[in-house]
C-alpha cells in the first residue's frame, strides 16, 4: 500500500514537472477571455454558455491529460528501459500499476478542483454584471451547486478513461495505438443508444445481438454527461448518479484487474 | 543571438507580415464572400458528431444564427431569404433540447414580417412546438406561438394557444401564476376577433376564481362584452331606423320617438352610448370606464 502511494506521489510530481497544471492558467485564461467576447456575441443567455463552455473545458483538458498522459504511464518507462530499475527495486508489478493509475488519477483531480475554483470566481463574476431580471430568468443562480454534480460526473469519467488508456499502454508497446485504441474507445462509448438500438436499423438479427452485446461491454461515457441537466437546472434524480458513479467504479476495477494480469504477465525483453 | 535580439527580430518578422497582408489586400481586393453554407445540416448527424459536448456546440450554432440573423438584417444588398436561420435554429435546438433562448428569440426572429424580417410564420411555429415536445411544462411556448398567431390576425388559432399556455404545468407554479393571465388573455383575444360569445364563456370561467383581483378583472371584461353585444342590438335599431326614414337617427330621441327604444341607451358602468349621426353607428363614451373596447384596441 505505501509502494503504492509512493508511486502515485511520484507521478503526480512528475506531472507536476510536465508542466501538466499549466492546463489550469490555460482554462482560467480561456474561460475570462470568452466570458467578455460572449456578452458581445449573444442576444442573452450568456450564463448558460459560460457554464456550458466551463464544463466542456474541464472535460476536454482533462480527456487530453487522461489519455496522453494515461498512454505514457508505462509505455514511457518501457520504451525508456526504465522499467527494469524501477521492477529491480521492492516494487511489485501491480503495486507500480495501480500507483501510477491513482498518480495520474490524483493529478486529474487536483487540476479539476482548481478549475472548478476557477470556474465559480468567473461565474460569481458574471452574476455581478447581470441585471435583476436576468437572474431571476435564468433556471438556475450563476453560482450553482449543482454544478459540481456535473464536475463530479466529469472526474468519474476522466477516472474511467485514465483506466482504458493505461489498459492499452500495458497491452500494446506502441504510445500512438493505445491513444488511437483509447479514443476509439471513448466515441464509441459516447453513441450507447445507437448500438443499444441498433437492431432497428439493421435487419440481421444476429447484427442487432451484436450492437446490443457491444452496447453492454463498452464502457458507457454518454451516461456521465449531465451537463445539460445542471445547467438547465433539470431534475437528475440521486438513484441515477449514484449508479452511474458505483457503473465507473466497477468498471474502473475490471480494467485495472485486467491491466494488472497482462502486466504481470508481460515480458519486456 | 541574445533574447533582446530574438525578441525584435520576431516583432520585426511579424510586423513585416501584416504589413504584406495588408498592402496584398489592398492591391488585390478580395472577392465577395462566398454564400454562407452549412456543412452540416442533420440534426442527427451533428449531435453524433458533438459526442458529449452538444450543448456547447449548441451555443456556437446559437451564437452563428444571431449573427447570420443581424448580418442578413442589416445588410443592404444581397439574399434577404433567411434561408439558414431556420436551419441553424433547429440544429441548435436539437442539440440541446432545453436552449429555451433559441426557440423563443428564434421563434420572434422567423416571424418577423417581409421586407425586413423573414416572414416565416410557419417555420416559426414548428421551432416552438418542437420546443413543446422537449419541455411541455413550459408555458412560454405556446404562449409565444398565440402570439405568432396573433401577429398574423388568427385570433380564434391565438386565444386557444393562450388557453393551452395557461394549462401547462409551468403556468400554475407558484411565485409564477401565469395562468392568472393567460386566461384573461385568451379571452380578450377572441373579443379582439370578435367572437365575444367564447369570450364571455372564459371569463365567466374566471369569476369562480380564487384571487380577488382576477375576479374584477373578468368582471370588469364582462362588462365590455356586454357593452359589444349592446351595441351590435342599437346597430341593428339603427338601421332599422334607415330603413323606415332613409337616414340613420340623428339622436337616440329620434328613436325613442318611434317607439324602437324606450329610453337613453347606457352602457354597463350607466354612461350613455355615443350615437354617429352620419353612419348610424355605435359606440362607448370615452368617460366611461369600459373604454376602450377590445375591438377599439386590437394592439
Amino acid at each position: 500500500m505505501r509502494t503504492t502511494a509512493l508511486v502515485a506521489l511520484h507521478v503526480f510530481r512528475d506531472s507536476v514537472r510536465d508542466k501538466v497544471l499549466y492546463s489550469i492558467v490555460a482554462f482560467a485564461v480561456v474561460l475570462m477571455g470568452v466570458s467578455y467576447l460572449i456578452g458581445q456575441l449573444t442576444a442573452g443567455e450568456d450564463l448558460k454558455i459560460i457554464k456550458d463552455l466551463g464544463l466542456a473545458a474541464m472535460s476536454l483538458m482533462g480527456l487530453f491529460i487522461a489519455v496522453f498522459i494515461g498512454i505514457g504511464l508505462i509505455a514511457r518507462e518501457i520504451d525508456r528501459r526504465s522499467i527494469y530499475a524501477v521492477l529491480a527495486k521492492p516494487v511489485r508489478r501491480h503495486e507500480l500499476l495501480l500507483g501510477k493509475y491513482l498518480g495520474l488519477v490524483g493529478t486529474l483531480f487536483v487540476n479539476l478542483s482548481v478549475m472548478a475554483l476557477a470556474y465559480y470566481v468567473v461565474l460569481a463574476y458574471i452574476g455581478t454584471t447581470l441585471s435583476p431580471a436576468a437572474l431571476k430568468a435564468a433556471p438556475a443562480p450563476p453560482t450553482d451547486p449543482r454544478l459540481m454534480l456535473a464536475v463530479l460526473m466529469i472526474a468519474l469519467e476522466l477516472s474511467l478513461v485514465t483506466a482504458v488508456a493505461l489498459f492499452w499502454s500495458t497491452f500494446s508497446s506502441s504510445a500512438l495505438l493505445s491513444a488511437g485504441f483509447t479514443v476509439a474507445l471513448y466515441i464509441a462509448g459516447q453513441f450507447g443508444a445507437d448500438l443499444k438500438n441498433f437492431e432497428h436499423v439493421v435487419e440481421s438479427p444476429a447484427a442487432g445481438i451484436v450492437g446490443r452485446a457491444l452496447y453492454y461491454v463498452l464502457p458507457n461515457f454518454a451516461a456521465f454527461d449531465i451537463k445539460t441537466e445542471v445547467v438547465h437546472a433539470l431534475p437528475l434524480p440521486a438513484g441515477y448518479l449514484a449508479m452511474t458513479a458505483l457503473y465507473a467504479i466497477v468498471y474502473i476495477a475490471a480494467l485495472l484487474v485486467a491491466s494488472v494480469m497482462i502486466f504481470a504477465r508481460r515480458d519486456f525483453k | 543571438m541574445g533574447i533582446a535580439a530574438g525578441v525584435v527580430a520576431i516583432a520585426v518578422l511579424l510586423t513585416t507580415v501584416v504589413g504584406l497582408q495588408m498592402d496584398r489586400e489592398r492591391r488585390f481586393p478580395q472577392a465577395e464572400p462566398a454564400q454562407q453554407i452549412l456543412y452540416v445540416n442533420s440534426p442527427a448527424v451533428l449531435t453524433r458528431l458533438a459526442l458529449s459536448y452538444d450543448a456547447l456546440v449548441a451555443d456556437l450554432y446559437w451564437i452563428r444564427a444571431i449573427q447570420y440573423y443581424g448580418g442578413t438584417r442589416l445588410s443592404e444588398q444581397g439574399d434577404k431569404s433567411y434561408a439558414l436561420l431556420f436551419p441553424l435554429l433547429d440544429l441548435t435546438t436539437s442539440l440541446d433540447p432545453n436552449f429555451n433562448i433559441a426557440y423563443e428569440f428564434g421563434a420572434f426572429f422567423l416571424s418577423e414580417k417581409k421586407p425586413g424580417g423573414p416572414g416565416q410564420s410557419a417555420l416559426a411555429i414548428k421551432l416552438l412546438e418542437k420546443g413543446l415536445v422537449a419541455r411541455p411544462d413550459r408555458w412560454q411556448y405556446p404562449y409565444d406561438i398565440g402570439f405568432v398567431h396573433y401577429r398574423d390576425g388568427n385570433y380564434k388559432v391565438a386565444a386557444e394557444w393562450f388557453l393551452r399556455a395557461a394549462k401547462t404545468s409551468g403556468a400554475r407554479k407558484e411565485g409564477e401564476r401565469a395562468d392568472m393571465w393567460l386566461e384573461p388573455l385568451a379571452a380578450n383575444t377572441l373579443a379582439t376577433g370578435g367572437d365575444t360569445r367564447s369570450s364571455r364563456v372564459m371569463y365567466e370561467h374566471l369569476l369562480t376564481s380564487e384571487a380577488t383581483w382576477l375576479r374584477e378583472d373578468a368582471a370588469r371584461r364582462l362588462k365590455k362584452l356586454d357593452a359589444i353585444d349592446r351595441i351590435a342590438e342599437l346597430e341593428r335599431l339603427t338601421r332599422e331606423y334607415e330603413r323606415r326614414f332613409g337616414d340613420p337617427p340623428p339622436t337616440w330621441e329620434h328613436l325613442i320617438q318611434v317607439g324602437l327604444l324606450p329610453g337613453i341607451p347606457l352602457d354597463p358602468e350607466g354612461h350613455p352610448y355615443v350615437l354617429n349621426p352620419w353612419w348610424g353607428d355605435v359606440t362607448v363614451s370615452d368617460d366611461s370606464p369600459v373604454w376602450p373596447l377590445p375591438t377599439e384596441n386590437p394592439a
